[in-house]
């Protein structure tokens, strides 16, 4: 489902002293297939666009008591903010957001402080059961959770009939997302999938959305400010700054634009500090900011620099 | 999401905002005191008029002001059906068993209503013109005298502000937890009764969960900075009376004084 916004503008509690405009035009198309990134500070506007997403947060146009702006004399009316995800039409007031929502998973940060259920096979089912048409068998039922806990890496037979809140930090993330990927969305928001755990708990979630993305949901988009996390994964990336889109483009042309995003308050990936390091020391390395590319450009480059000057080259990890 | 209007903190610069916190509790606690001594609708409109000052000397929108009387609509018309079914009176326009529409009794309805509002806005008066915080102090301050008699005002202070600090944070909390599960396709506007309890659990033990969760770490972070009940403590905010404060004993003085004299020499309408 290709996602389309314009002019997207949102404010938090209008009229009153304590009004907060939290998107300001936003623009921004998300193909199919995309594993998108949307990075941003704390207030930028990125969970307030990924909340109009599946229709959590409404266009003024899709309300009940919408009325339609009228055009002053003189002044052209401002343009009207649009918002499409396939063939749902998010400014339209008879669209069944109830079918979007089905379509368009989310999974909010710290997912597991979701949890209710006394099993984790209720908690998972709970989406489904929802979104199911008419009512679903047992069996239906738990086959469908048998393969959401499947894709997340839990088995079934071990886990199902325990306490979610028994099972560890990392095992109760785990369970959240299944209970939102059960129904077998398209597209998968994600804020801050990675927040509060290790490095390698970390990877393992970075491992678990490329998995999801391949084999269950067509579109990923993955807010976060870790921006290695954005470097290693996303095939585009937005910079949400102050309620606007600063740039929405692939790392290996966004992070060349490092000066920009520090100006931005924003930080980079360790390797496009290190290439940053390195042009400064006089060698351009043309990489795409992955680990994986950097250490294969550096090594391209390493014997050549070893004949002459051996050991010039920084410590793998450091900051040059 | 953040519209709960009663006891907001209403952010301005106003005289009733700089006004002392312990000056105003004892106003709002006088005012409570002489809307019910108020018989007659001359001393209702002795209060209606003070707080009619009070409202438009504070700087808070009116229409916020009058929001906060929605929430005990729903009180105002039951109070006023049941006066208006079951108060005698003497001027009787229907009467059947125990119902009797009267006069009075529509008269009476209409003086307790006035009576609710008032009640209901003065309080609201307070809670949008002072921090929570300042309250808690003025409160505390208030409680002094009971510390002598070995009540841990200190404490019930404390609870106060943390329950108060918490509000914004827990609805923050629930409309968080209420997105996840509507992103997960729960539906909270069946009107099934049954359905509707049932649709609230999702939201209820996360919530609770979190609430003791914060609850459990905010207990750690006091401890860790060795916090104890009952040592004596500066404030950062003293609480000094001023000449505002002096003005509004005054208005005060005049409201109790202007009651009293149209309950002793103007008896009449009612």
């Amino acid at each position: 489902m290709r996602i389309v916004a314009e002019h997207l503008s949102y404010t938090y509690n209008p009229k009153s002293p304590f009004a907060a405009a939290a998107l300001k035009d936003v623009s921004l198309t998300i193909e199919e297939g995309e594993f998108f990134g949307i990075i941003g500070h704390t207030g930028s506007g990125k969970s307030t666009f990924v909340q109009h997403l599946n229709g959590l947060i409404r266009l003024p146009s899709s309300l009940k008591r919408y009325k339609k702006p009228k055009a002053k004399k003189g002044q052209p009316l401002p343009p009207q903010p649009v918002l499409t995800v396939g063939t749902f039409d998010l400014a339209d007031k008879k669209t069944d957001f109830r079918a979007l929502r089905k379509s368009v998973g989310m999974v909010f940060q710290y997912p597991e402080y979701q949890l209710f259920a006394e099993t984790v096979r209720d908690d998972v089912a709970f989406g489904f059961k929802n979104f199911a048409d008419g009512k679903p068998t047992k069996e239906e039922t738990d086959a469908a959770v048998r393969a959401a806990l499947a894709a997340v890496g839990l088995d079934y037979d071990t886990y199902a009939e325990q306490s979610p809140f028994d099972l560890s930090g990392g095992q109760k993330r785990r369970v959240a997302i299944a209970g939102v990927i059960v129904t077998r969305p398209e597209v998968l928001v994600l804020d801050e999938p990675a927040a509060g755990l290790d490095p390698l708990g970390k990877r393992e979630v970075m491992e678990l959305l490329h998995k999801l993305h391949r084999e269950w949901c067509k579109t990923v988009i993955v807010v976060s400010h870790d921006m290695d996390e954005i470097a290693e994964n996303c095939t585009r990336a937005a910079v949400f700054s102050e309620g606007t889109v600063a740039a929405a483009l692939p790392p290996r042309e966004l992070f060349r634009r490092a000066d920009e995003l520090t100006a931005l308050g924003l930080d980079v990936p360790l390797t496009a500090k290190l290439c940053a390091g390195l042009m400064r020391r006089g060698i351009a390395l043309d990489c795409d900011f992955t680990t994986e590319d950097f250490i294969r450009k550096v090594l391209e480059r390493a014997p050549r620099r070893a004949d002459r000057e051996p050991g010039a080259l920084p410590p793998e990890g450091g900051e040059a | 999401m953040k519209d709960v209007s009663f006891g907001q903190y209403y952010p301005a610069d106003s005289f009733l905002h700089r006004l002392d916190p312990r000056v105003k509790l004892l106003f709002l606690i006088a005012f409570i005191v002489v809307i019910f001594v108020a018989t007659n609708f001359y001393g209702l409109a002795v209060c209606a008029a003070v707080l009619i000052a009070i409202i438009l000397f504070s700087r808070v929108p009116v229409g916020k002001v009058l929001r906060s009387v929605r929430g005990i609509v729903f009180l105002l018309l039951f109070t006023a059906a049941l006066n208006v079914l079951f108060h005698k009176g003497d001027t009787v326009y229907y009467q059947k068993g125990i119902i009797c529409i009267s006069l009075e009794g529509i008269i009476f309805s209409v003086f307790l209503a006035l009576r609710l509002v008032l009640l209901v806005l003065c309080s609201s008066m307070l809670t949008y013109t002072t921090t929570p915080v300042a309250l808690t102090d003025g409160v505390e301050s208030l409680l002094t005298p009971l510390k002598w008699i070995f009540v841990p005002v200190h404490a019930l202070a404390l609870i106060m502000s943390i329950a108060l600090r918490f509000i914004p944070t827990l609805t923050e909390e629930t409309e968080r937890i209420k997105n996840a599960q509507l992103a997960r396709g729960a539906n909270f506007e069946s009107r099934n009764l049954i359905k509707k309890i049932g649709a609230v659990i999702p939201i209820l033990v996360p919530l609770l969960l979190s609430a003791l969760r914060k609850a459990d770490e905010l207990g750690d972070a006091m401890e860790a900075r060795c916090y104890t009940s009952g040592v004596k403590r500066t404030k950062y905010k003293k609480l000094t009376l001023t000449w505002r404060d002096l003005v509004a004993v005054l208005v005060c003085a005049a409201l109790i004084a202007g009651v009293v004299l149209t309950r002793v020499f103007l008896g009449a309408p009612y």
